[in-house]
């Protein structure tokens, strides 16, 4: 019997994502503390400071009582205690990458200045609760909690001054000119140092009572650099300088400021010992910022993702009032009800920015977890390395690589081996292997936020900006997108800029333990595309297995002059496959969320109401990034594999894979039609097509080409994915109006 | 009074302000389209007796305050990061509707059984606190049958202050017509209270707060009973937005003075 087919109407997305969404997705669902922290944040984000804002506190460079108010805001409730645990003021115990990166979310939802004022004080207390000796951290711990109920104190702040004057410190962290030298030494007793820094654009410094300033070495009785903590009653000069006129982030503070101080050395972070009358510090400058920035790097990269969600709103009200109100556009029209959403371009171009800030915020949350969880492993494998007698860093080293190599045969082992295997167990209960897995893939995620969060988000937030016409780049904007996008451009530069992360990439991406989890997500991702294929996975896997014969095929190959392409200097090849992993990196993190809201949702009953339009949006944000990011790769990675060949020319070298007319006329004989393939022929009287030179070759690039013609079918239906989100975003319903002043 | 008050605060959630509500017809009667899918806040009203009822405690030794709600529960949660984070209580939630179009003697049925189910509650020293009515309704009369089934005599509504006399008696002052209030005196517990907005402003947001009131409130959440409303003796022949246009504006920051000046201006106009 014959039957008509009717087909379904996928459900569409019914309201913008609740909390309760957010937080199965970015997995704090069953962390009520990180739910408060979320709320306490967001009420300062949309309360204090939007009101400054919008008030024009950002229309000035000082540091002025209106901006130093958030500053007690953040105390009050409870933003300034989260870099702190409960036994110093704090209220989460616990690793706080998560805590962090959701805190500089809501701030920079509405302000990334606020979310920047707040974050410093975290950096500046970093170098101390990374490195510092348990006594520096309960002092200044201590001192920078804010004061409990009943206690009559100010919390003290600091900054983080790392950056020197032109032509010291930039993203050369090396050329350090800060100074210390040894101002006196009594027999048996503690050394005082004498210190000469400078700083530019430091953060906080309008009113920092602290600083941890990276010196190095002025004096032969003190070994290489090391990081020290100045406090503004030391003797000497404490100069603030004068404010740094910003075109951005406002509501911060930031100067260039001048110390000269006698501190004890007590005050070096870390401690130092005594060899031979020489103080060495237990850290240089480099380890501890290295510990510092590879966790405070990801919540600048959050924040740029906030601002990329927070555009949202704001553009579906503009573009559908648009024309409210005009005599044609009377209630029911297509231009009253729908205003610029009747246009594609429009919808679609927000589709893009909805898909940018889903991808950076998975990739930043999940970073932030993978911090979460290394934290306490790596304070167990120092303990067991401790306790196996490894102190020297060379032994360290060793023993890090012996488990890298176990480790990479642990992620190595087919998917398919039952749970209880012994080889299985054994790695994945040693807790060395588990922090040198996590370790590496910290190594990657932490740069890649900073890097792609940022850079990309940037141009994206352009995107935003323009979405509302003219109104965009004024201050009367809500939201405030012309400044996020403008903000958007420090987020890419302070704390390393892009340069930094990439050339940090092109180091941590070449581990081969992060290969061998690199090509077990390649499975990961063509099982997900089996379930589900319209999270474009499948796209991602083939982009994924590109990028990988790409660097392998790099690292192995040399350019048409016989040099070697993948190695530090080539920055031309190395930071582009940098920027390539950086795409599916979040891609594949956007994935994996959607799928945590479609597993977890039904259990959550304020979910479970319209998941399955929620989910259906999620997944086609999804197709949508991963197409764009395929596109991104193979872009590169074609780039990359080919650019480095010479283009064949019209001389003599180029001929000799030319046919000759005479030649062509000649195998028509035995071949017919030879002639109509399009071979490069060169004519009896010596002319040539005209053109760049015979057509290249691609010896050995024959599977880059497959792969490539793979990807092109594998976007089958991206599109379709993107004209359904399009569709959803025409009619889902928002609020009456925005939840903060603009 | 050297015990203290146990202080009953009832109140649940309704849709944030700022959202669209829109009424839509349901198999089993009117509900507000999305409504579990928005965000939502502890009732205003409710919330100002909260505060009310945190302050008061604050100033009596011994005393207690429990709010009861009844609600969907994993709403009821979601407003809980908020407000467990702004004064201390022991939450008694109810699973179940707190929808607008719930007919209101249901709710206090359950209100009531829930509040005489407190185990260790001290009728003696029992205050009853609530809004005056709801955000989400507005009907006014939740309280009072609370109160009646509690068989709790004396019941205010429109509650503006409560101040506690030396003889342990109160003096309330409910509100009336043209911006005045009615003074009366009670001589003590048990007594109810619905509020209006009281004197107090939002407490500030205190972690503190928050991560002690979570140890009782999330296994409280955990524990609460489902219990589904009976429709009651109420139904609906429809349901349609207010006529007017809805003119919203979000105005955090200008003075009162000025709010009112606007407003003046607006009505003249
Ligand atoms: C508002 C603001 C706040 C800041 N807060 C702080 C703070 O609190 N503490 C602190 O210590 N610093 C702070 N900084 C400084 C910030 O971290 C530096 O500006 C940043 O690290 C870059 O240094 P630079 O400006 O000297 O750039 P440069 O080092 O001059 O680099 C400029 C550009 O040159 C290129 N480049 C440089 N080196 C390389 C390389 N090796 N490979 C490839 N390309 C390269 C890159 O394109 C780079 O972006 C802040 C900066 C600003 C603007």
């Amino acid at each position: 019997m014959a039957s008509t087919a009717t087909p379904i109407k996928p459900e569409l997305l019914r309201t913008l994502p609740s909390d309760a969404a957010r937080q199965i997705q970015w997995r704090f669902a069953d962390r009520y503390d990180l739910q408060m922290l979320v709320q306490s944040a967001r009420s300062v984000a949309r309360g204090p400071v939007a009101r400054l804002v919008a008030n024009g506190g950002r229309n000035s460079h000082e540091w002025t009582p209106a901006k130093a108010e958030l500053l007690k805001a953040f105390d009050e409730s409870g933003i300034t205690a989260v870099f702190m645990d409960p036994e110093q003021g704090g209220f989460i115990a616990g690793p706080k990458n998560l805590a962090l990166a959701l805190v500089a979310f809501e701030l920079a939802w509405v302000d990334g200045g606020a979310a920047t004022a707040s974050l410093a004080g975290c950096l500046a207390l970093a170098p101390i609760h990374e490195r510092g000796t348990p006594e520096q951290h309960t002092k200044y711990m201590g001192l920078a909690a804010p004061p409990q109920a009943g206690e009559d104190r100010k919390p003290w702040r600091g900054s983080f001054c790392l950056t020197e004057p032109i032509p010291y410190v930039g993203v050369d962290t090396g050329m350090l000119n800060g100074k210390i030298r040894i101002a006196e030494w009594k027999e048996g007793e503690e050394p005082t140092l004498q210190v000469e820094k400078r700083g530019r654009f430091i953060t906080n410094i309008g009113f920092a009572n602290f600083v941890t300033a990276a010196v190095d070495s002025g004096d032969e009785r003190i070994k290489g650099s090391c990081m020290v903590i100045l406090e503004e009653g030391d003797p000497g000069t404490f100069d603030r300088g004068t404010p740094t006129r910003k075109l951005v982030h406002q509501l911060s503070s930031t100067g260039d400021p001048i110390f000269s101080l006698c501190i004890p050395a007590s005050r070096i972070v870390g401690g130092y010992d005594v060899k031979d009358g020489v103080i060495l510090p237990r850290y240089n400058h480099s380890e501890v910022i290295e510990a510092v920035f590879r966790r405070t790097r990801v919540t600048v990269g959050v924040m740029t993702a906030a601002k990329l969600l927070s555009a949202v709103e704001p553009v579906i009200r503009y573009q559908r009032g648009r024309f409210r109100g005009a005599e044609t556009a009377t209630p029911g029209s297509v231009r009253y009800e729908l205003g610029l959403q009747a246009r594609e371009d429009a919808l679609h171009r927000l589709v893009d920015v909805w898909a940018t800030g889903e991808a950076g915020a998975a990739l930043g949350f999940a970073a932030a977890r993978a911090f979460d969880e290394l934290d306490p492993l790596e304070r167990e494998a120092d303990k067991l390395l401790a306790a196996q007698g490894v102190t020297s860093a060379r032994a360290r080293a060793k023993l890090q690589r012996e488990a890298s190599e176990r480790a990479a045969d642990l992620v190595r082992l087919p998917a398919g081996l039952p749970a209880n295997d012994a080889k299985r167990a054994q790695l994945e209960s040693d807790p060395l292997l588990r922090f040198v897995l996590l370790d590496s893939l910290a190594d990657v995620l932490c740069p890649a936020t900073k890097l792609w969060n940022t850079g990309w988000g940037a141009q994206m937030m352009r995107e935003a900006v323009s979405l509302m016409g003219g109104y965009g780049i004024t201050e009367d904007c809500p939201g405030f997108l012309g400044n996020k996008w403008m903000d958007a451009q420090l987020e890419a530069t302070y704390e390393g800029p892009e340069a930094v992360q990439r050339r940090q990439l092109s180091i941590t991406m070449t581990n081969p333990l992060f290969r061998a989890q690199f090509q077990a997500w390649i499975r990961e991702m063509r099982g997900i595309a089996s379930e589900r294929p319209g999270t474009g996975a499948c796209a991602l896997a083939t982009a994924m297995g590109m990028w990988l014969w790409t660097l392998e095929r790099l690292q192995h190959s040399t350019d048409a002059d016989g040099g070697r392409l993948y190695q530090s200097a080539r920055q031309g090849v190395t930071f582009p496959l940098a920027d390539a992993l950086c795409w599916l990196l979040a891609a594949r993190c956007q994935i994996l969320d959607a799928i945590e809201l479609e597993q977890r949702g039904p259990s959550d009953p304020a979910v479970a109401e319209g998941l399955a339009g929620l989910a259906n949006f999620m997944t086609d944000l999804c197709h949508v990034q991963s197409a764009r990011a395929s596109g991104e790769v193979a872009r590169i990675c074609a780039e990359l594999v080919f650019g480095y060949n010479r283009h064949p020319a019209w001389d003599e070298a180029g001929y000799r894979g030319c046919y000759q007319q005479d030649e062509l006329d000649s195998l028509e004989g035995i071949i017919p039609g030879i002639g109509s393939y399009g071979l490069d022929v060169i004519g009896n009287d010596g002319s040539h097509p005209k053109k760049a030179g015979p057509c290249a070759k691609c010896h050995g690039a024959e599977q880059f080409l497959s792969l490539q013609t793979k990807l092109s079918t594998c976007l089958t239906g991206c599109r379709l994915s993107k004209d359904r989100a399009a569709e959803a975003i025409s009619k889902l319903m928002i609020p009456e109006a925005l939840d903060y002043p603009a | 009074m050297t015990d203290g008050y146990h202080i009953v605060v009832c109140g649940s959630v309704v849709p944030d302000p700022l959202q669209t509500l829109e009424p839509i017809e349901t198999p089993t009667g009117p509900a507000l389209k999305n409504e579990m899918m928005l965000p939502a806040v502890l009732d205003p009203w409710a919330a100002h007796a909260l505060y009310e009822a945190a302050n008061l405690a604050s100033k009596v030794t011994g005393s207690k305050v429990w709010l009861v709600s009844v609600g969907p529960k994993a709403k009821l949660q979601q407003v809980m990061m908020t407000i467990a984070q702004r004064v201390s209580f022991e939450l008694v939630p109810v699973d179940s509707s707190a929808s607008g179009f719930a007919d209101a003697h249901s709710t206090a049925a359950l209100l009531a059984e829930t509040i005489q189910s407190i185990a260790g509650l001290d009728r003696s020293r029992l205050l009853v606190f609530g809004g005056w009515e709801s955000a989400s309704r507005g009907a006014g009369a939740t309280m009072q049958l609370v109160g009646e089934r509690l068989e709790i005599l004396d019941q205010f509504q429109g509650v503006d202050q409560l101040s506690v006399q030396a003889d342990g008696s109160f003096e309330v002052l409910e509100r009336i017509e043209a911006g005045r209030h009615q003074v009366s005196v009670c001589q003590g517990p048990p007594a109810l209270f619905g509020w209006a907005t009281g004197n107090l402003p939002e407490p500030r947001n205190n972690p503190q707060v928050g991560m002690a009131n979570m140890r009782t409130v999330m296994p409280a959440l955990q524990r609460a009973k489902s219990e589904p409303l009976p429709a009651g003796g109420l139904h609906f022949l429809s349901a349609t937005p207010p006529k007017q246009q809805r003119q919203t504006r979000v105005v955090k920051d200008l003075s009162p003075e000025q709010i009112a000046q606007e407003i003046a201006e607006w009505i003249g106009k």
